[in-house]
């Protein structure tokens, strides 16, 4: 395998990391392109993407129907930016209006919720003959500086668990893919074990290095590689624990946050965020609201609505909103029309979702939903539109390919364009 | 204004087959509807007004009917921005005050041939599901928490308090009007000094759940009607919830003494039935009402001392609300659908 080791030019150096990630992911492509060159390790840049899980409903956040038939009981209320109304429900995003914008005329066509789930972190529909990789580890693979001792894709997310997703990354290989730090808690045995000294711990490392040289001498897979390279991460990781530490955060800025779940992860992802992470993922549970619709949704958008406007908030404060790119997402959104239950159920034919930050235009709203909100009646996109913009948004070639054994794959969905008009 | 004429409608089915009627006076089976009375709208709540001329509904497109029950004559009401589950009325039966999911409380000339609004005010941060009236004053409850007193004639606030730590979804006053109850999400019932001095809280079994696995509360005092002699309270909703999110559970009402905090019986439907007791009323004779909706409609009829109903109906529709006559020979049940139907229940 040594011939993938390349000439140590940065198109090579790049090209072995994607082709480990294809062997250690179990694929028996090779990736043997060259397009992945330097200037898509963008420094500086981040993305933070809040997820809403279980698909939130549109009418209750971004695109509200007082009045209509089946608009519910909220009204709507009018936003820092002139014109533009959400949901009663999000009075302190409202003053944030001018920092998001907010595409409205979403159709995925696609509702149920694993499929709908990875359009939107994949940008494509589930194909039989290939798996696309989470966005968060194609920022981790493009964007992410190499040497960054966080990894590429971090997902903060509520309830047990843990571990990584090596799936997320599919043919970029398992070191791209997501790290879950689980009910926000830093990840387990972060700390040397009890009676491990750090010099003691270096003299272990060091013997390690050897028989891992050794071994690679002979072997040397993307699996060895990814094994050593797991270790040192874990290392780096263990240096900067003080991260995964919100406790550290001033106690009025967490009470702002939030003393709850959603809160403290959001904290934690803004922490992560300015220590260098290069793509957070919150998730924020959970939206599925087929009974009682409503009353769950005060509950849900209670919790979301003071902790994300402050998120925004110190963000801007400290300067590192401008290059954040900020993704406000869910896999559909939920059906314009009220059931038995008072519940609405998935509808991912008219919705809408909310962006901010590094490439985005502060304020701007495109697309429009008719009046009943059932359908799309203006600038009408879907999962591959997103998926270009944020490419565009953050300063990626869109039209670029991946190479498995010699296939092309584009990154993105070829007939989709971004979406300019929100597009700074 | 429109004109809704009533349709011969066919008798809900009995699902316990009928038998003769432990309360003179009542014919609980077959239960035949007197009149059903269609709106535009999904319905989401119905009350009698104190003389049994009125019958007040709520929809979803935020407007509220006055149906005149003589001749089915809807009239109506505008004037909330959000759905109306609130309602009392005063004394004579002259002024019908609402509470809406707006915040909002208004007072209507309920007589009068097309009522608009005589007051408003701004009461609650978040919904108003409940409201009650006793000399004078006015009580509401709201999402924000807080029990506030206000006089009926001006809508003033008198005095307020932060009652509950989540949504109230109920609050009255006692039957004599001395104190005041209040029942929220997690199922807990406070009762009240009128100057707002907790006298005594105690808990519904079954009403509420934490879905650890929605991060949810679910559940709560979804109706609720006190005794004849006005010493028990009844409560409704939902339990055995496997599901919050895709409202799997059962219907159930509770009796319990609110002068104790003593819990009396349960009453559960004999047939599984998938929805929450949206609607239960406790008639003058004795028996116990109680109204579902969610897989369908049901309406069940249980002596206060005994578990098992003694007659089910099947109704025509998702059930959302239920009323009751103040002299307790009609029940009104509230649909999905738009229609409100009107069952006497008197021999």
């Amino acid at each position: 395998m040594s011939s993938l080791r390349g000439c140590g030019s940065a198109e090579h150096v790049i090209s072995r990391r994607a082709a480990l990630g294809a062997f250690a992911a179990g694929s028996t492509a090779a990736f043997t392109g060259n397009v992945l060159a330097a200037p898509l390790t963008q420094q500086n840049k981040r993305v933070l993407m809040v997820f809403l899980a279980g698909g939130v409903s549109q009418l209750e956040t971004w695109d509200p129907k007082p009045g209509a038939p089946t608009g519910g009981p909220f009204r709507a209320i009018p936003t820092s930016v002139t014109g533009t109304h959400v949901c009663e429900l999000l009075p302190n995003t409202a003053m944030q209006m001018h920092r998001l914008a907010l595409v409205r005329g979403i159709n995925t066509a696609e509702d149920d919720h694993g499929k709908g789930s990875y359009i939107m972190h994949t940008g494509r529909r589930q194909e039989p003959s290939v798996t696309y990789p989470h966005l968060g580890s194609l920022v981790a693979r493009m964007v992410a500086d190499p040497d960054n001792p966080l990894p590429g894709y971090l997902h903060v997310q509520p309830g047990g668990g843990g571990g990584s997703s090596a799936g997320d990354a599919a043919f970029l290989g398992p070191r791209f893919g997501s790290v879950s730090i689980s009910d926000g808690k830093p990840p387990v045995n972060i700390d040397l074990p009890g009676g491990i000294t750090l010099a003691r711990d270096d003299s272990r490392h060091a013997m390690r290095q050897k028989a891992d040289a050794r071994f690679l001498a002979s072997r040397h897979t993307a699996e060895t590689e990814a094994y050593t390279q797991t270790h040192d991460q874990a290392r780096q990781m263990m240096a900067k624990k003080k991260l995964f530490d919100v406790a550290n955060e001033p106690g009025r800025l967490a009470d702002r946050y939030g003393r709850h779940d959603f809160g403290r992860h959001c904290l934690l992802a803004r922490r992560l965020l300015e220590g260098g992470a290069p793509f957070v993922k919150v998730t924020h549970t959970n939206y599925d609201t087929h009974h009682e619709n409503f009353d769950f949704h005060i509950e849900r958008m209670g919790e979301f609505d003071l902790t994300f406007a402050t998120l925004l908030e110190d963000l801007h404060q400290r300067g590192i909103l401008s290059s954040t790119l900020v993704l406000v997402i869910s896999e559909f959104g939920r059906t314009p029309s009220i059931n038995r239950n008072y519940g609405r159920d998935h509808w991912s034919k008219a919705w809408s979702i909310a962006l901010a930050g590094h490439g985005i235009v502060p304020g701007a709203v495109t697309g429009k939903t008719n009046a009943q909100g059932t359908a799309v009646v203006d600038r009408q996109v879907n999962g591959g539109h997103l998926f270009a913009t944020y490419f565009k948004a953050l300063g990626l070639d869109h039209t670029k390919k991946h190479y498995i054994d010699q296939r092309p794959i584009p990154m993105t969905d070829p007939a989709a364009s971004p979406i300019a008009e929100i597009l700074a | 204004m429109t004109q809704d004429k009533p349709k011969p409608m066919p008798p809900a089915k009995p699902v316990v087959p009928p038998a003769p009627s432990p309360y003179p006076g009542y014919q609980l089976s077959p239960l035949k509807p007197g009149s059903e009375l269609k709106h535009s709208s999904p319905l989401v709540a119905c009350r009698f007004d104190p003389s049994g001329n009125w019958l007040v509904t709520a929809s979803q497109d935020n407007a509220l009917q006055r149906w005149e029950l003589a001749t089915s004559k809807k009239t109506d009401l505008a004037g909330h921005s959000s759905w109306v589950r609130g309602f009392a009325f005063s004394t004579d039966g002259k002024t019908l005050f609402s509470g809406g999911y707006d915040g909002q409380i208004l007072a209507w000339p309920l007589t009068v041939a097309q009522p608009e609004p005589i007051r408003q005010v701004r009461a609650h941060d978040g919904w108003i599901r409940s409201l009650g009236f006793h000399g004078g004053n006015i009580v509401s409850a709201g999402n924000d928490g807080r029990i506030s007193i206000r006089g009926a004639n001006d809508l003033r606030e008198v005095i307020a308090w932060q009652a509950h730590d989540c949504h109230v979804y109920q609050v009255a006053y006692s039957p004599d009007g001395t104190k005041i109850l209040s029942g929220d999400h997690k199922g807990r019932v406070k009762v009240w000094e009128k100057d707002g001095r907790l006298i005594r809280e105690f808990v519904i079994p079954g009403l509420h759940k934490y879905d650890t696995g929605f991060r949810a509360d679910i559940g709560g005092v979804r109706a609720w009607s006190f005794a004849p002699d006005g010493n028990a309270v009844a409560c409704a909703g939902i339990t055995n919830v496997s599901n919050a999110f895709a409202g799997v559970g059962n219907p159930l009402i509770v009796l319990a003494d609110w002068t104790t905090g003593k819990i009396r019986i349960d009453l559960k439907p004999k047939e599984a039935f998938q929805g929450t007791m949206w609607g239960v009323v406790w008639n003058p004779a004795g028996f116990i009402v109680g109204a579902a909706g969610g897989n369908g409609g049901m309406l069940w009829f249980w002596k206060p001392d005994q578990q098992a109903e003694l007659f089910a109906h099947k109704l025509p529709d998702n059930v959302r609300d239920m009323a009751q006559s103040s002299d307790g020979k009609r029940i009104a049940v509230a649909f999905q659908g738009g229609t409100v139907r009107v069952y006497p229940i008197s021999a």
